[in-house]
């Protein structure tokens, strides 16, 4: 514990550890403390349909007003939040996990392989995610939360493949490499010990960036109506507000905090990524 | 007109047709792989939400398996698939029946490609020249404030700007009209009048994308300009004695371009994903409402329809910003 303080005190003089990733991290924790404590205080009943008095403005009674269904604003958000978290997470290590192995096998093996992996990732990346992920969720029947991240993480391989592939191939050339083919490592061996670790700073920046990726998404396919509509997810929320036409009405209360938290995750995931990009590549931080 | 550029024209073009065959074959595949058959089960969603008569859905239903010979072998209907779509036959509306998807789809295009074309232009232009200066090294701390604005502004979803958009100027302060495309009374025609009302419209949806993309290629300009601003030749351009601005210009920005023109082409696909649901916000008419619609009506071959039309007319656009990239980069070129 004591060394790992050390180690975080070393790197924030040498300047890796800027402000950046202080700020974004921070705001992404202060969401899940808020998703993970707020249940303790706050009833999950008051967020169904006709729990409270609907059309509220925020008053003592309800800080975030209620929703024309009878919902308590802040209780929902608080049950919200997480689930919407949640699917970006699931997707996430999917998405990255599968782009990882494939994009590994397309680095390393190449020939036919590594052409078909390549084709069919950059012809999916050129594709408007939505259509595609429109139709796979419209002939889902019974949508739920864990389906709609398997959903979106089906598209959501393709930058981490490219990443890993593409590193996989410059590493391959590095001397060490050859040393280690010299002392008579197996290709496995070389994939898991020599590749593998010099590969991870990219792994986790495709992480941040396909969790971001996957929440846009997810609250994308929920806005349109082809999420889950019997959970409480931030997607879902701006959903039936648009149905009730919350913004032309002036319910303001009904649509404004779910949009102010997903911002929040949106520029928390960014300035994670920039900061984590300062910490993995030191020359950009001593710039 | 040379050897290299017609084999880079012919490989773009067999990357556009390859996105067409494979994009038209999941549109074909998915509904078919999971359980139950899509236009059955549509029909009666159709049917529980009321509205459609029984004997209605009795006559489609029969009408779609006669015709598309949906209880053919698969490669018989892969095949049926592809001679209806050279055909421009989607199907019909199960929702405005017996209107031809392809006429739909027809009347909404021109308003999402003018729009998202009109968009992406101008944040392409603005968001490059700002990102431009912001990376000169005499721009002053006034310009460089923004660059936290910009940062926030390409993190959060577009649409979620457009609420906001649509809250301020036509709700609270009613300057601009809330959603749709032109006014309900108009009838269109080619005056001023009518252009006015379109523009007027189209005003609001426009800086939604606009916004929501100008920090994306602020951004992404200000780190190619920085690196650019770095080669030796731009010392060389120096020492030469160029006039600063002169450097800046056609020795900087011009190569700084190159990597905007990519990722241009690269971005479109997300710009598109968020423009369907900028239109929903707007209840814009062009084809992300149409799909919209379609998906509440469960109305099964209109959603078929766009998707296709949305991944096809991308991969069109793509071939476009390719075949535009040889002008740009004459390496491309010889």
């Amino acid at each position: 514990m004591n060394g790992f303080l050390r180690a975080l005190q070393r790197n924030y003089q040498q300047g890796r550890i800027s402000g950046l990733l202080i700020l974004g991290l921070g705001i992404l924790i202060a969401i899940v403390l808020f998703g993970a404590i707020g249940p303790m205080f706050v009833d999950a009943v008051n967020a169904q349909v006709g729990a409270v008095r609907p059309r509220m403005p925020p008053g003592p009674d309800y800080p975030l007003g209620t929703d024309s269904q009878g919902r308590d604003m802040w209780a929902l958000l608080i049950y919200a939040t997480p689930n919407t978290l949640r699917m970006g997470l699931i997707a996430g290590f999917i998405g990255v996990g599968f782009g990882t192995a494939l994009g590994l096998i397309a680095g390393q093996f190449g020939g036919i392989v590594d052409a078909v992996i390549r084709v069919i990732s950059d012809a999916l990346l050129t594709v408007p995610a939505i259509a595609i992920l429109v139709i796979i969720a419209g002939n889902i029947d019974r949508m739920s939360t864990v389906v709609m991240a398997l959903v979106v993480a089906s598209l959501g391989w393709m930058f981490t493949t490219r990443t890993v592939r593409a590193q996989v191939l410059t590493i391959r050339e590095k001397a060490y490499i050859e040393v280690a083919r010299v002392n008579g490592e197996s290709q496995w061996e070389i994939l898991f010990r020599e590749i593998m670790p010099n590969l991870m700073p990219y792994i986790i920046a495709s992480f941040v960036g396909t969790v971001s990726g996957s929440i846009l998404a997810v609250i994308g396919l929920e806005a349109l109506g082809l999420g889950a509509l019997d959970e409480m997810t931030l997607g879902n929320t701006i959903y039936w507000s648009q149905q009730s036409s919350a913004v032309l009405r002036g319910y303001w209360w009904w649509w404004g905090p779910p949009i102010v938290v997903i911002a929040l995750i949106f520029i928390g995931l960014f300035l994670t990524s920039v900061g984590f990009d300062r910490f993995a590549n030191p020359k950009l931080a001593r710039q | 007109m040379n050897n290299e550029l017609l084999r880079y024209i012919a490989s773009r073009f067999a990357q556009l047709m390859l996105i067409v065959f494979v994009a038209v074959s999941i549109n074909f595949i998915i509904p078919r792989l999971l359980p139950g058959d899509p236009v059955q089960t549509a029909l009666a969603r159709l049917q529980s939400t009321g509205g459609a008569q029984n004997l209605d859905i009795q006559a489609i239903s029969a009408s779609y398996r006669a015709r598309y010979g949906l209880d053919a072998p698969l490669w018989q209907q892969y095949i049926n698939y592809w001679s209806d779509l050279f055909t421009l036959d989607l199907g019909v509306s199960f929702a405005n029946f017996p209107e031809q998807v392809s006429t739909m789809i027809g009347n909404a295009l021109p308003w999402s490609v003018g729009l998202l074309t009109l968009a992406t232009l101008i944040a392409f232009v603005t968001g490059s020249l700002l990102g431009a200066r912001l990376a000169w090294p005499r721009s002053g701390p006034v310009i460089k404030s923004v660059v936290p604005l910009m940062m926030i502004l390409t993190s959060i979803p577009f649409y979620l700007l457009a609420i906001i958009l649509v809250y301020l100027f036509a709700v609270v302060l009613k300057w601009l009209p809330p959603a749709g495309g032109v006014d309900t009374t108009r009838i269109m025609r080619l005056d001023w009048a009518t252009t006015e009302d379109v523009l007027r419209h189209a005003l609001l949806p426009c800086l939604a994308i606009v916004l929501g993309n100008i920090g994306f290629w602020a951004l992404g300009m200000r780190s190619q300009m920085v690196s650019v601003l770095g080669e030796d030749y731009i010392t060389f351009a120096e020492a030469k004695g160029l006039h600063p601005r002169r450097i800046f210009i056609w020795y900087g920005m011009r190569n700084a371009l190159l990597a905007q023109v990519t990722a241009l082409a690269l971005s479109l696909g997300s710009v598109v994903s968020g423009a369907v649901l900028v239109e929903v916000i707007f209840n814009y008419p062009g084809l992300g409402s149409l799909l919209y619609v379609a998906i509440r009506g469960q109305d099964y071959f209109v959603i078929q329809g766009v998707v296709l039309m949305l991944i096809v007319s991308l991969a069109v656009l793509l071939f476009i910003v390719d075949l535009l990239y040889p002008l740009l980069d004459p390496r491309i070129r010889r």
